[in-house]
């Protein structure tokens, strides 16, 4: 797993074992303005700032988090990458990410585990099966690499999965992106975090926004925060499930609900499982880390709430669709169990771009499938900001399409193992 | 796991209940005159606050009656119900 990279893995783990006196980036003191503020540490806002710097030449910029840094969705999602999204502008904005990951190691001089285990999404009935090959065609139709497999080339990748007829979830075929796969999530924060660091972006950490600044005609003009106010010509939020509650101190409504979304692990075992496996139906999405704990993802808790909490009748559904799937998983022993808060779209899909505030911009909507989108989502985020319009990709993307009605359904693709 | 007072069947466990989001919505009385940002906001705006929400469950596995509660979903704590 060691790259050659400045800060391989190797380099980490000496820096902890020496009482961790690298810093990745400066605890920065809030200024008093800056051209743009991003709110939110997490992946999609360290990314952006990143890419603001790196793409745009605007430096003048601070990411402030109300907690710390890659410390909400960011460490708490399962890590999946992938891009086999239905729609072309899903498609697009995915495969955009994708490619991305692909020489982000490169770009950011920082071994972040990426690696490219392919992403089996498992078929459990015959319209599972109609659909799955219709997303095979229309992904290849758009460039990304999509197999059809037959049960026993599913066997064959996935050795562990149980594809007996007689199963109570029989595995009637799957998809597989090659191409998908997994990163170390803190990691990938971290990089983008030294990132930006370095082109001289303020990273400032407990710095909770209270209330926007407001200008000429209302224009949101900044920020006050915990500490203190910080002026900006445009401010953009990147706070995943936190948005709305953002949003209403600017008087905006957005199309969200903020979900509970758990996930856990197991204990550490040897190897067993090669890939990552996801089944939309049964609300299953797991892969091993490299240290060897399952990782696995539930479906979002029903209810709305900021708790960062769900109840476990969810985990013991999805774990007992897991042990159908993989009967080896009976004899693994639960570690720990978390939640995140995600905000949910009615589409599925994300919402980026202006908004009817002068000054403020948001990306939000992600729902349960940010991770894989946070270099894309950085990218075209950042020229939205640096441009003050939306990045072709960005455009489908913009509030506007639920008053157009031209919503871009991924229900199907992403469902709740986005 | 929640707690949820069904105002017929009394306290059972979350598991039991549908849920239904955003209680006090009603159709348009007339949808044809509707503006499309109005539609929209019928269609998709939903209140999302970190504090007390007036929500809608079903008791699915009970007397599969809807009912209505308040609930903070900042603390996920129940503070009152009506049928």
């Amino acid at each position: 797993m060691e790259g050659p990279y400045a800060y391989a893995s190797t380099a980490v783990k000496a820096d902890w074992m020496s009482g961790g006196s690298a810093r990745y980036w400066r605890a920065a003191e809030p200024k008093s303005g800056y051209d743009v503020v991003v709110v939110g540490a997490g992946g999609h806002g360290l990314a952006t700032a990143y890419y603001l710097a790196q793409n745009h030449g605007i430096t003048d910029v601070a990411v402030i988090e109300k907690g710390w840094l890659g410390g909400g969705n960011m460490a708490r999602n399962t890590t999946v990458i992938r891009s086999n999204y239905l729609w072309d502008e899903s498609a697009a904005i995915y495969e955009h990410s994708l490619k991305l990951w692909e020489g982000l190691e490169e770009a950011l001089d920082f071994d972040i585990q990426f690696s490219q285990r392919g992403v089996l999404n498992l078929a459990h009935d015959l319209g599972d099966v109609r659909t799955s090959m219709r997303r095979v065609h229309a992904n290849r139709l758009n460039g990304i690499d999509a197999e059809w497999l037959d049960p026993s080339q599913v066997k064959e990748f996935c050795p562990i999965v149980n594809v007996s007829p007689g199963a109570r979830y029989p595995v009637l075929g799957a998809t597989l992106q090659r191409r998908g796969g997994v990163a170390r999530h803190d990691k990938v924060a971290w990089a983008f975090a030294r990132g930006a660091d370095r082109h001289g972006v303020d990273i400032v950490e407990h710095c909770e926004v209270t209330g926007f600044v407001r200008g000429d005609g209302g224009r949101v003009a900044g920020v006050e925060t915990t500490r203190g106010t910080i002026h900006a010509n445009t401010v953009a939020l990147a706070a995943a499930g936190h948005t709305s509650v953002l949003a209403s101190m600017a008087g905006l409504r957005l199309p969200l609900q903020s979900h509970p979304l758990q996930a856990l692990v197991s204990v550490l075992l040897e190897p067993v499982l090669g890939c990552v496996v996801m089944s939309n139906a049964v609300h299953v999405y797991v892969s091993q880390a490299d240290k060897g704990e399952l990782v696995m993802g539930a479906g979002i808790d029903a209810h709305n709430s900021y708790t960062q909490r769900g109840a476990f009748h969810i985990i013991e559904h999805q774990m007992a669709a897991a042990i159908e799937l993989f009967p080896v998983f009976a004899h693994a022993r639960l570690l720990r169990t978390w939640g995140g808060i995600v905000d949910v779209c009615p589409d599925a899909s994300p919402i980026i771009g202006l908004t009817p505030v002068d000054g403020l911009l948001i990306n939000c909507g992600w729902g349960t499938g940010g991770f894989k989108a946070t270099p894309g989502s950085g990218w075209v985020y950042a020229d939205t900001i640096a441009n003050g319009r939306p990045h072709p990709l960005a455009e489908p993307y913009a509030l506007e399409r639920f008053t157009t009605g031209a919503l871009i359904d991924e229900h199907g693709a992403a469902a709740v193992a986005h | 796991m929640l707690l949820i007072p069904c105002p017929w069947c009394g306290p059972r466990d979350e598991a039991e209940f549908r849920y239904g989001g955003q209680a006090g919505l009603s159709y348009p009385s007339d949808p044809e005159a509707l503006s499309d940002e109005q539609w929209g906001d019928y269609l998709f705006m939903r209140d999302n606050p970190k504090g007390d929400f007036a929500e809608r469950w079903m008791h699915a596995a009970g007397c599969r009656r809807w009912f209505d509660v308040v609930r903070d979903t900042s603390s996920d704590e129940i503070r009152g119900g009506s049928g």
